[in-house]
This record gives structure tokens, C-alpha cells and sequence, in this order.
């Protein structure tokens, strides 16, 4: 144990310049930032002042422009969609039908892995039931499915969703969730959120609207058990980072309701209405009932069926965006059938199956079988086609959808500039 | 393993059998470290082992428990935890064998690492015995195992806080400690390590201080050992006396008069190492009551903190008369020499001390010191009185001091030019400069440079510019004083007639051969910057004519080839300051319009010269050239955009450099200026920006200063970019509100208040400019779901109570830029916090008037959000 040193400064400045010169800096910094600031704010103020003054004292300001440029345009943005809820519960028929069809998100059938399933994605157990949308408003609770027809009328407590005083229901308020209802217990199993208390949430990531749903829809009493002003429990479903662990929670995990496959969707993207491949529905025969579609006696046809539209030069194509050619029709049997451009045509898959070059679609055995269902509202995806005819003949299996998280979490291991030599 | 032939060739002289040894001995390590430490310990323990290689042994085990960089030391804290049980059991048995070790190196050597396992494992509840076994027969050990012992404790104390030991031990270690220091040890060994051990001890003895007995008996004892015919333990015991002083400054009244008699002969009469010690006792003290005297403003009211002795004030009539004594014992060449540290400068140092705590009492004690002396032929006495001089010019009152000063200056100008002796020279030019700090400028009502005397003072200081560097340093210095003064002196500068001989003569200095000793070229460069900086607008166009100057400069340091190091090293300072000078000088010119102006037409030279002093270095950037890019950017604007291709790596460079903090710090203020300036035009830069500071966000090695700084960092980027900050919001979002929660609470000393409010700040900075960044993009409900949070945290930090002012009107900022972006979206949020109701009103009524604007803002945004 040495002396201490006890050394004091001598004869010297307690501050040097260079220390000097940094503070200096950050105060000048520190200043240009108060200033960026306070210029932001400036603007803004302004508007606001105009606008709150303008009705009353000075309707004809000079310089209105200021007042509408900036602001005006989230907020008749949210405006605008809230209009289209109100007028689309007047539409009648079919329209009603395209329209609410169109307000969804479809999942795309999962046909190969994606990357980073680990990281991008998140995995749930999908809820057998009734795809629907419901739309609280003006005191009540409209569900309607993905083909327009109302489920329900009901009340409820979602914001904006009975008739009762609490403040909650004023006129702009509503909601619009995304939900699959699940006869056996009567219950909408939220799967997304659209809309509530009249934010729009269409232009958020998922990671932020599962975020938001979880914590907004407890927080609403909408899980609540039924009641005169709650006429059916909503609840959320429990969504995973899709790791090894989150999909086999997923895919294993006791869940109060039927599976019906997995969905997975990308954090990182919006709610995108129609087919996106930034969801993906999957399943097999130890999460779904029904894997292999049936036609409508409930049976598996002994060969694949699928729905495609016909366009006007006689192609037969999907519903995607762009849609995908699987061949064209003769026209014989569009004379014999009375068949027009824009009708859905069902047709079974021969033996010739679908062939592929370079991964796309070269060639379908196609065979007309006839119309299709009435209540139809699209043609198959090219996804769905394709996944039904990999269920017949070579599955993708839970096993692929874990080596794939793993191998991916094996590459992140090494270090990614090898050198290959083979 | 033969342990001992290895640990001897690593001492070798043949550096490959070194090399050898030592590469066999990591091998060893890694292969099986359980066995590896059981032979060290076992060569320390070994007698039959030779002196060095035990040493040897014990100090690779040493090191195998504690490394200075924090990651490392944590790591091999883990890895001695998860050690294998019995090897530890055999480790500590030797090393505490090794205590009764006739070979003092091995005992001493066994000590040091007894206290670093210790280090380890008490915190953790583990080797409770230890204490215990050190003390159970303290009494009945040979001397040398009992002074090891004492050692032990001295090293423990050292390495373990406070809070690990229960007071039961810390009695015992206490007991052993002090017996052993007491007169009655006839040992002197033992006594100096006992007393060497109590200066570590004391910090756990705060219930023992406030028993008055064991207080009485451990002053007692201390006071003894400062009498003790053995220099060793006088020192230590001094040592002690200090470290009391700061300790247990409240409870010293009962002894004070005690000690004054004992710190006085000791200054008087004793070694110097004594002598110094018991003068700093004095300087502590003073340390004390300034710091008291500052927080009370003088009224103390009685609470729980510490109230003021004036210990200080009753001891000035024989303490200053003492003090004076020693400025006399100067030592020949102590201005010439960086390291030295003498009785008279401790004196000098300490009497500086008095007057700033004491102020008025102390000049009638001093002034007949300086009149006697001032003019005598001993050059020592002439320079004493200019030194007591010089050191009570801060701490009176202007009123006392003034009329002296009226008297005196026109003395020392004159002494430093005439005066034969250079020590002298050095000591008024000094005291000049004290002069022109503390008595000049706006504050001082009757100013003591007037339009007679000020073509004077600046000849004399030109003048000494030439002196020897040691004097033309301190010429510099009072300079740089006397043009600070008149900073806010309106359009015209009492300088100004001189401005181009002033910044004529520092360029001069320079390029002195001697410009290197005594920090003389610093001196001047600073010098001048301070001229810069406190020029007025009539001298704009000499600071114009100044920037080719300093550019010609910068660009003869680039030109050198193949420099060794040492060169390259002065070089890397020379370029540090000019890069300072010329940030200076854009600085100045970059605050107005015109001048700017006229100055742009320099800027691309001058981008070039400091992306070459970048492209000097391999992995570091020049701290000085960043800040002076910085200002460039700030002044240059949107065109900066030019430059970016090239800086950018530099600028990566600069945020990754967490080893030299302050280069990281100056780099993220950069990105600030930066952002400011290009606007949307950072856009294809942020990928990398964002990246890299949110990585140095969650490192552990990046010293923590460094983080609020970043934080306002992305509200920098924010505002600049808009709503293309959508790319990274998410990232930032979740950085911000973990900070954000564990900012809310704080626990802790003043240091970590004053951290966490400055977190705080960088966290609503970031707020603020996300919010405004987004405003009026379709894209701002993409911060809805944030607005809870951020509202609670507001709420959170308000419930505190413990916000400073900055911090306030940052948050009440940043409620109003939340109510103004997302409008009815978070009216109803709004409406049911806290903030938007208490805070505000408080921030409204407030008498600051930046809190009252930010308010006044929020309302506005406030009422506009939940009107619609």
C-alpha cells in the first residue's frame, strides 16, 4: 500500500479550451435543435390559430391557404374511410358482397418457406369458423362474412358498439376488427384489427396492430362473458414469434377452439386488403379438419377441383393480381354453356396434373365440370390450387417449416463471407 | 508442469525463452484452469520455492482474478464463481498459509490476492470465514505474520464495499487495525501496516465515528502515529488525518484545535512528504466548507446534511501566517518542471483554498506579507508575495480587492518586464492573468483597465510572449483573460486597435523553436481563439484574413512523410490545434450573414484539408477536426450534401470509436448538425446512421455520457427526415422506452440524478422530433400506439418530483407536440393524464420563461386536440 498522491493543479486554468470548445459546441447544438423545434412548431401553431380563429372572427383570412395544406390531409384521410363503413352497409346485393370481400386481408396458401420466418414472422393457430368482418358503429355490431351476408346484429361492447351512455359511442367513433367466429362457443376469435375507436390501423405494421389489439380489446370489456349489451365474448388468439418454440406452441398448443391451420403473417407488413403474400395460411391433418378441400356433399373428389374465372379472350385465369393463366376454354363449350367473360367455372385436375418450368406454371390438365357455386364472389388463388395439389402428392410438412428455422439460425452461426471452393 | 522452471524463464532476460515460458504457461491455463491455479497457489505457498517464482506465481494468480477493462474483470469474476469447489478450498488454504511465510515478498504478494478472491466472493455470500480466520489469532502471531495480516485487511477494505461486512466484523477488523497501530505495538512494521490499513478501513467505520468513545480512541490513536519517530507511519497517519477530513468532516469540532497543533509542527518541522500531507489535510478541509458554503449560499437552516464548522475561519490567524511560511520554500527551476510538487506549492495551493472560503477575512492577514516582501533582493521573497498575491485574487470581495489591485498592477507590469528573476516573471504574469479573470469585464463595476493603461498591458504582454516559454505560457494565458473580459462589450472593442498585433505576435509564438516546452504553442493557439471568439464585427474582416493563415498551416502538417511515432503523435496535436482554431473561427464567421458569406468561398479547401487529416490516422478520427465539421455543416447547409460521399466513413468511424468516448459523443453531435443541415437530403446515409447508433445504444462498453446524446440524436434525424424515420421508428421506439422506463425512478447520488435527468432530455428530445418529423405526413398514426406510453412516462417523470428545468420544458414540450401531430387521435389520452392537467398548470405559472413557452404551446395544441 503506497502513499497517496495528493497532487493538486498549480497555476493553472480549472478549464481547458478544448473542453471549452466542446461545450461550446454542444450549446450551439443545442441551440440549433431549440431552434429546428421551435420553427416546427411555429408552422404549426400558426395553422392551429388560423383554424380555431377562422370560424369566428376572420372567415376570410387572406392567406387560408396556410390553414389547409398541412393538416388537412390524415385527417380526411381517416374521415373518408370512416364514410366508406357507413356507406357501404347501404349497398345491396352482390356489391355489398365485392365490397366487404375486398376490405379483407387473404392470406395466401404457404407454398414454400419464406426467409426469416424466425425473425419476419409471427405464427397462431388459425380458428375453424366464420371468416368475417365486424364493424362496430353508431351503437351496434354488424358481422358480415367474406361474402358480404350478415352473420350477426348484435350489441357489444366494443367502442361505439351498443347503445348506451358512457361516452365511449360518439358519433365518429368505430370499429372494424377482422374475426373468425367459432360456433361452438360463440365466439369471434379476433385474428386482426382494422380500425378502432375510429383510428384507422390499416397503414400500421402487424407487429403494431397485434400490439394494439391485445392491449385495446381487454381494455374494452369486449371479452367479457355475454350480456344484455355484450351479445357474443370476442377474444384474442395467442400469436407467437414464429422461432422453433412459437411454432410449435402454435402448432402443438392447447387453444379453447377447432384449429383450422396456421397463419403467418409478417411483422413488418400493413394491413394490405385481397391476396398478400405477406400472409400465409398453412395447415395438415393434425391442425385442421380440413386439409383437402371437399365439395359441397362434404366429400373428397377422387381428383382435385378448382375454381377459375374466364376472361374475355376465352383465358381461364386465378384471382390473383396479377392474375396467373391456367389455360384457355374452348369455344364450343362457352357456346353450349351460355358462358360469359367474368364467369367462375369449376374444373377437376386430370392425371395430367400441373406441370412447372422454372417454377412457374406451364401447363394444366384442366377438365370443365361446370358453374360454380352462386355465392362465390372470386376464383381460386393460385396459392390455394397449388397447395391442394402439393397436399395430394407432396406436402410441405411441420418437419420442413422447423428445418427451415433452424437451418436459417445454423447460417446465422457462420460467418456469412465463406470463401466456397467445392 | 514443472511450474517453477517455467515461471523462471518467464522472467528471463532472452526474450524467446520468455516468450516460450509464457506461451507454455496460457497453454497450461487453457487447457486446465482448476489445476493451473492450484500449482500457483501452490508455488506461493512452497517454501522451498524460490523467492521469484513465488512472486511470480501469486501475481499470475492475481491475474487470473481482476483485469482493469470492466467486460473482462466481469468475465473472470464469472469464471472464478463457477470454479470447481475443492480447487478454490485448496487455493485459499495456500494463500492463507502463505500469511506465515518468513519471505515477505511471498506474504505480501498472498495478501493482495487473498483480498481479490475476496473481492469476489463476499459480495456473494461466500468465504464467510474468511474474517474471521484473519482475526481468530491475531494476538498470539510472530510479528511478520501479524503485519500480513493487517495488510490483508488494509487490501480488503480496499477491494470490498462497505456494504458486504456486517458491523460485527468491521468491530473486529476496527479492533485488530487500531491495537495495531496504537504505541503500545513495539513493532514498527506491524504499525505501519495497521496504520496503512485504517486509511482503507475508514470508510466502514461510519457507526464506529458516531460512538463517541470509539471515535475518541481511533483520533487518539491516529494523532499518536502522526508522532511516531518512524517517517513511514507519520505519513500514513497523515494520510489518514485527511482522509478523516472529508470522511467525517462533522464530527471533527473535539479535535481540531488537536490537530491544528499537529499539522502546524508537521509543516515546520518534519520531511516534506510529512509536511505535504499535513497541508492537504488544510486544502480538504477548505474543500469541505466551499462546497458547503456553495450549496447553503452561507444560511445553513439545520436539516439532517452537514452543516459548516468554519473549522477554516477560526484557524485563519495561525493558519495563514503558516501557509505564508512555506511560499518561501520554493524550489530552484519548479516552473520548468511538469512533475514538480513542493511544500511551497501545496502551500500556495492551499492559501488560494483558504481565501476562496473564508473571501474578505483572509486580505488583512495577507497584505503585510506582500508589502514587506514584494520589493526585497531575494528574489524568493519577491516572488512569495507576488504568489500570496496571486492566490487571494478569487474569493473576496471586488470591493476589497480592487483598490489593492489599482496599486498593484502597475507594479507587476513592471516587474514583468524588469524583474531578473524568471520565477518571479512566471508568478506575475500569472497573477495578471488571476487579475484580469476574476477582476475584468462586465462584472467588476469599476473596471481596472482603462483607454491609459490598456496599450500598456498589452505591450508588456506581447512582450513577454518572447520570454522564457514558461513565462511567454502564462503571457498567453493572462491574455487570453484580458480578451475574454471584453466579450460582451457591444460593436466596439476596446482591443480593436490592437487585433492585428495581438494575433500577429500569438502566430509568432507558434512557430517558437521552444513552442513545445511548458505547453507553450497550446497556450497561444487558445490564446487566439479566445481573441477570435470575443472579436466584434469591426474586426470581422482580420478573422477573414485569418482562415487562409490557419489553412496554410493545417496543410504543412499534412506534407510530412513517413513520420516515427513520437512525430507523429505532435503532429496529430498540431493538427488538433488548428482543426480547433479554424472550427473557432467558422464558428464566429458562420454567426452572420455577411461574413459567412465571404467565408463559403473557403469551404471546399477546408473540407479537404480536414477529410486529409482524417485520411492521416488508420482506425481513429480527430475529435478536433469533427467538431470543427460540425460548424462547417451548421454554416454550409444543404450543400454539405458534397461532401457527404467522402465523409461519410469517417463519420462511421467516429460513432464506433467507444474507446475514446468523447470522439464518439462529438460524432453523434455531428450527425446533429449534420441532419440540421442536409434535411431530406441525409436520407441515403441514415440506413448506416441508425444502424450504428442504435447498436452503440446497447453496448456495454460505450461509456453511458454518450447515450442521452444519441437519443437526441434521433430526433435530429427525425425532424430532418420526416416520415421516412418509418423505417427505423420501430427500432428507436422500443430503444427509447425501455431508457424511458428506467429513466422514470431514480435511486441514487447526485452524480446519477444528474444522469438520469440528462437521459430524460435526450429521450423527449427524440420525442419532440419524431413527433414534429411526422407531422403532417399521412403517416402519423403510425404513432398512435406509442402515445400511451409516452404520456405515462410523462406522468411518470412529473409524479417524480425530481425533474430538473431543462428536463421540464423539454417534456411539456413534448406534450404538445404529441397533442399537435396526432390531434383527436389522442385527445381522449390526453385528457386523462396527469401531465396535460398538474404539470401544465405548473409549467404555465412557471418563472422560467423557456418552461412557460413550451407550455403555453402545449395548451394551444392541447385544446386544439380535444376540441375536435
Amino acid at each position: 500500500m503506497a502513499p497517496h498522491d495528493i497532487r493538486r493543479p498549480f497555476k493553472r486554468a480549472a478549464i481547458s479550451d478544448q473542453q471549452k470548445r466542446r461545450e461550446l459546441s454542444l450549446l450551439r447544438q443545442a441551440q440549433n435543435r431549440r431552434d429546428a423545434q421551435q420553427q416546427a412548431r411555429c408552422l404549426a401553431s400558426s395553422i392551429l390559430s388560423l383554424q380555431s380563429a377562422a370560424p369566428e372572427s376572420q372567415p376570410e383570412q387572406s392567406d387560408i391557404e396556410l390553414e389547409t395544406v398541412p393538416e388537412a390531409e390524415p385527417e380526411s384521410e381517416a374521415f373518408s374511410k370512416d364514410l366508406d363503413v357507413r356507406q357501404a352497409s347501404k349497398l345491396r346485393g352482390p356489391e355489398v358482397r365485392k365490397w366487404f370481400a375486398r376490405q379483407l386481408m387473404l392470406p395466401e396458401w404457404m407454398i414454400d418457406v419464406p426467409d426469416r420466418l424466425a425473425q419476419d414472422w409471427y405464427v397462431f393457430a388459425r380458428p375453424a369458423g366464420k371468416r368475417c368482418f365486424v364493424v362496430s358503429s353508431n351503437g351496434t355490431t354488424v358481422s358480415r362474412q367474406r361474402n358480404g351476408s350478415i352473420l350477426h346484429h348484435f350489441p357489444s361492447a366494443l367502442p361505439a358498439g351498443a347503445k348506451i351512455r358512457d361516452g365511449s359511442g360518439s358519433a365518429q367513433s368505430y370499429c372494424i376488427l377482422d374475426c373468425i367466429f367459432h360456433e361452438l362457443d360463440q365466439t369471434y376469435y379476433v385474428i386482426d384489427m382494422v380500425c378502432w375507436n375510429g383510428y384507422s390501423l390499416y397503414d400500421c405494421t402487424a407487429e403494431f396492430r397485434f400490439y394494439w389489439l391485445n392491449s385495446k380489446l381487454e381494455e374494452s370489456g369486449a371479452c367479457n362473458a355475454p350480456s344484455h349489451y355484450h351479445k357474443f365474448r370476442f377474444s384474442a388468439v395467442p400469436v407467437y414469434n414464429c422461432d422453433q418454440s412459437g411454432l410449435h406452441a402454435a402448432y402443438t398448443g392447447v387453444v379453447p377452439y377447432a384449429k383450422d391451420g396456421l397463419l403467418f403473417y409478417n411483422k413488418h407488413a400493413l394491413y394490405q386488403t385481397g391476396n398478400t403474400p405477406l400472409a400465409l395460411v398453412w395447415k395438415d391433418e393434425n391442425c385442421s379438419q380440413y386439409v383437402i378441400d371437399t365439395d359441397g356433399k362434404g366429400e373428397i373428389p377422387s381428383q382435385q377441383q378448382v375454381v377459375l374465372e374466364l376472361q374475355d379472350d376465352r383465358k381461364l385465369v386465378t384471382s390473383d393480381d396479377p392474375p396467373v393463366l391456367f389455360g384457355c376454354l374452348d369455344g364450343d363449350i362457352i357456346e353450349k354453356s351460355g358462358l360469359h367473360t367474368g364467369n367462375l367455372l369449376r374444373f377437376a385436375i386430370g392425371d395430367g396434373g400441373l406441370s412447372f418450368v422454372d417454377g412457374k406454371l406451364e401447363k394444366a390438365d384442366l377438365i370443365y365440370l361446370g358453374k360454380s357455386n352462386r355465392a362465390r364472389a372470386f376464383a381460386d388463388s393460385y396459392s390455394k390450387v397449388l397447395f391442394q395439389f402439393m397436399v395430394r402428392h407432396s406436402p410441405l410438412k411441420i418437419d420442413d417449416l422447423l428445418a427451415s428455422i433452424n437451418s436459417a439460425n445454423d447460417q446465422e452461426k457462420t460467418p456469412s463471407d465463406i470463401e466456397m471452393v467445392g | 508442469m514443472e511450474v517453477t522452471q517455467v515461471l523462471l524463464n518467464a522472467q528471463s532476460i532472452d526474450g524467446a525463452v520468455r516468450k516460450n515460458a509464457e506461451d507454455s504457461l496460457k497453454q497450461f491455463q487453457e487447457q486446465n484452469l482448476p489445476v493451473f491455479l492450484v500449482s500457483l497457489s501452490g508455488e506461493l505457498a512452497n517454501e522451498e520455492k524460490p523467492v521469484e517464482t513465488r512472486k511470480l506465481a501469486g501475481l499470475v494468480l492475481k491475474n487470473a482474478l481482476d483485469a482493469k477493462e470492466q467486460h473482462r474483470k466481469f468475465e473472470l469474476v464469472q469464471r472464478w464463481l463457477s470454479l470447481d469447489g475443492n480447487a478454490k478450498s485448496q487455493i485459499k488454504a495456500c494463500l492463507l498459509t502463505t500469511l506465515t511465510s518468513p519471505v515477505s515478498d511471498a506474504r505480501s504478494t498472498a495478501s493482495q490476492v487473498i483480498a481479490k478472491v475476496a473481492g469476489i466472493e463476499l459480495p456473494h455470500k461466500q468465504w464467510p470465514e474468511l474474517i474471521g480466520s484473519l482475526l481468530s489469532n491475531v494476538h498470539q502471531l510472530p510479528a511478520q505474520a501479524k503485519q500480513a495480516t493487517l495488510e490483508t485487511l488494509g487490501y480488503l477494505c480496499e477491494e470490498v464495499s462497505p456494504d458486504v461486512i456486517d458491523q460485527d466484523q468491521v468491530n473486529k477488523i476496527l479492533t485488530a487495525v487500531v491495537q495495531g497501530m496504537s504505541s503500545s505495538e513495539g513493532n514498527t512494521d506491524v504499525r505501519l501496516a495497521a496504520t496503512r490499513a485504517l486509511y482503507n478501513a475508514l470508510g466502514f467505520a461510519q457507526a464506529n465515528f458516531s460512538n463517541d468513545m470509539e471515535r475518541d480512541y481511533i483520533m487518539r490513536v491516529v494523532c499518536e502515529a502522526t508522532l511516531s519517530p518512524e517517517v513511514r507511519i507519520r505519513q500514513a497517519a497523515f494520510e489518514c488525518l485527511v482522509s478523516i477530513s472529508s470522511t467525517y468532516y462533522e464530527k471533527l469540532a473535539p479535535y481540531i484545535q488537536d490537530i491544528f497543533n499537529i499539522t502546524a509542527k508537521a509543516v515546520r518541522e518534519d520531511e516534506e512528504p510529512v509536511a505535504l500531507q499535513a497541508i492537504e489535510f488544510w486544502s480538504s478541509i477548505c474543500d469541505e466548507e466551499i462546497d458547503i458554503l456553495e450549496e447553503y449560499g452561507g444560511d445553513f437552516t439545520g436539516d439532517s446534511d452537514i452543516p459548516c464548522f468554519y473549522f477554516i475561519k477560526q484557524a485563519l490567524p495561525a493558519l495563514v501566517p503558516m501557509l505564508l511560511e512555506t511560499l518561501l520554500k520554493q524550489e530552484e527551476d519548479q516552473d520548468q518542471d511538469e512533475g514538480a510538487w513542493n511544500i511551497a506549492m501545496a502551500g500556495g495551493t492551499c492559501l488560494g483554498l483558504v481565501a476562496r472560503t473564508v473571501g474578505d477575512d483572509i486580505v488583512p492577514l495577507v497584505v503585510p506579507f506582500i508589502e514587506e516582501n514584494i520589493s526585497k533582493p531575494d528574489w524568493r521573497q519577491r516572488e512569495a508575495a507576488t504568489y500570496a498575491f496571486g492566490s487571494i485574487l478569487e474569493g473576496p470581495s471586488p470591493e476589497k480587492l480592487i483598490p489593492l489591485v489599482n496599486v498593484a498592477l502597475t507594479f507587476m507590469l513592471s516587474a514583468l518586464t524588469k524583474d531578473p528573476n524568471s520565477h518571479v516573471k512566471d508568478t506575475t504574469a500569472w497573477t495578471l492573468g488571476r487579475i484580469f479573470e476574476f477582476l475584468h469585464g462586465s462584472v467588476v463595476d469599476s473596471p481596472i483597465i482603462s483607454q491609459a493603461n490598456c496599450q500598456q498591458i498589452i505591450t508588456v504582454l506581447l512582450q513577454s510572449m518572447k520570454d522564457t516559454p514558461n513565462v511567454a505560457e502564462k503571457a498567453c494565458g493572462a491574455l487570453y483573460f484580458l480578451a475574454q473580459g471584453y466579450e460582451e462589450m457591444g460593436p466596439s472593442s476596446p482591443l480593436t486597435p490592437f487585433f492585428q498585433e495581438i494575433v500577429q505576435s500569438l502566430l509568432t509564438v507558434t512557430h517558437r523553436e521552444d513552442a513545445g516546452e511548458s505547453r507553450l504553442r497550446t497556450a497561444a493557439y487558445e490564446t487566439l481563439n479566445e481573441v477570435v471568439r470575443c472579436s466584434t464585427d469591426e474586426t470581422a474582416p482580420l478573422v477573414l484574413q485569418l482562415v487562409p493563415v490557419i489553412m496554410m498551416e493545417l496543410h504543412n502538417t499534412l506534407e510530412g512523410q513517413k513520420l516515427s511515432s513520437d512525430e507523429r503523435e505532435k503532429q496529430s496535436e498540431l493538427q488538433g490545434l488548428l482543426c480547433g482554431c479554424l472550427q473557432v473561427i467558422i464558428q464566429k464567421l458562420g454567426a452572420s450573414e455577411p461574413t459567412k458569406y465571404v467565408f463559403m468561398q473557403y469551404a471546399d479547401q477546408i473540407m479537404g484539408l480536414f477529410l486529409r487529416v482524417f485520411a492521416c490516422r488508420s482506425a481513429t478520427v480527430h475529435e478536433e477536426a469533427m467538431l470543427a465539421i460540425g460548424a462547417l455543416a451548421y454554416s454550409t447547409g444543404a450543400d454539405f450534401a458534397k461532401y457527404m460521399p467522402e465523409f461519410y466513413r469517417y463519420l462511421e468511424m467516429g460513432l464506433q470509436n467507444f474507446e475514446e468516448y468523447q470522439v464518439c459523443a462529438v460524432t453523434v453531435g455531428v450527425v446533429g448538425d449534420i441532419s440540421r443541415a442536409l434535411e431530406e437530403k441525409i436520407v441515403p446515409y441514415c440506413d448506416g446512421i441508425m444502424t450504428q447508433l442504435l447498436k452503440n445504444l446497447s453496448s456495454n462498453q460505450l461509456h453511458r455520457s454518450v447515450k442521452p446524446p444519441i437519443f437526441s440524436c434521433f430526433g435530429d434525424i427525425a425532424l430532418a427526415v420526416g416520415e421516412y424515420f418509418e423505417k427505423y421508428l420501430m427500432w428507436a421506439m422500443s430503444a427509447l422506452q425501455s431508457a424511458a422506463e428506467l429513466s422514470t425512478h431514480i435511486a441514487g447520488d447526485d452524480e446519477l440524478v444528474e444522469y438520469t435527468n440528462s437521459l430524460r432530455n435526450g429521450i423527449l428530445e427524440a420525442y419532440s422530433g419524431i413527433f414534429q418529423g411526422f407531422k403532417n405526413s399521412p403517416k402519423t398514426q403510425l404513432l398512435i400506439p406509442y402515445a400511451p406510453h409516452i404520456l405515462q412516462f410523462l406522468d411518470g417523470i412529473y409524479m417524480e418530483k425530481d425533474m430538473d428545468d431543462v428536463v421540464m420544458k423539454t417534456a411539456i414540450g413534448v406534450l404538445g407536440d404529441l397533442a399537435d401531430t396526432l390531434g383527436s387521435h389522442a385527445g381522449s389520452m390526453i385528457q386523462q393524464s396527469v401531465s396535460s392537467k398538474d404539470f401544465l398548470n405548473e409549467c404555465l405559472s412557471s418563472e422560467d420563461l423557456m418552461i412557460k413557452e413550451s407550455a403555453e404551446w402545449a395548451k394551444l395544441a392541447i385544446s386544439r386536440a380535444i376540441s375536435v
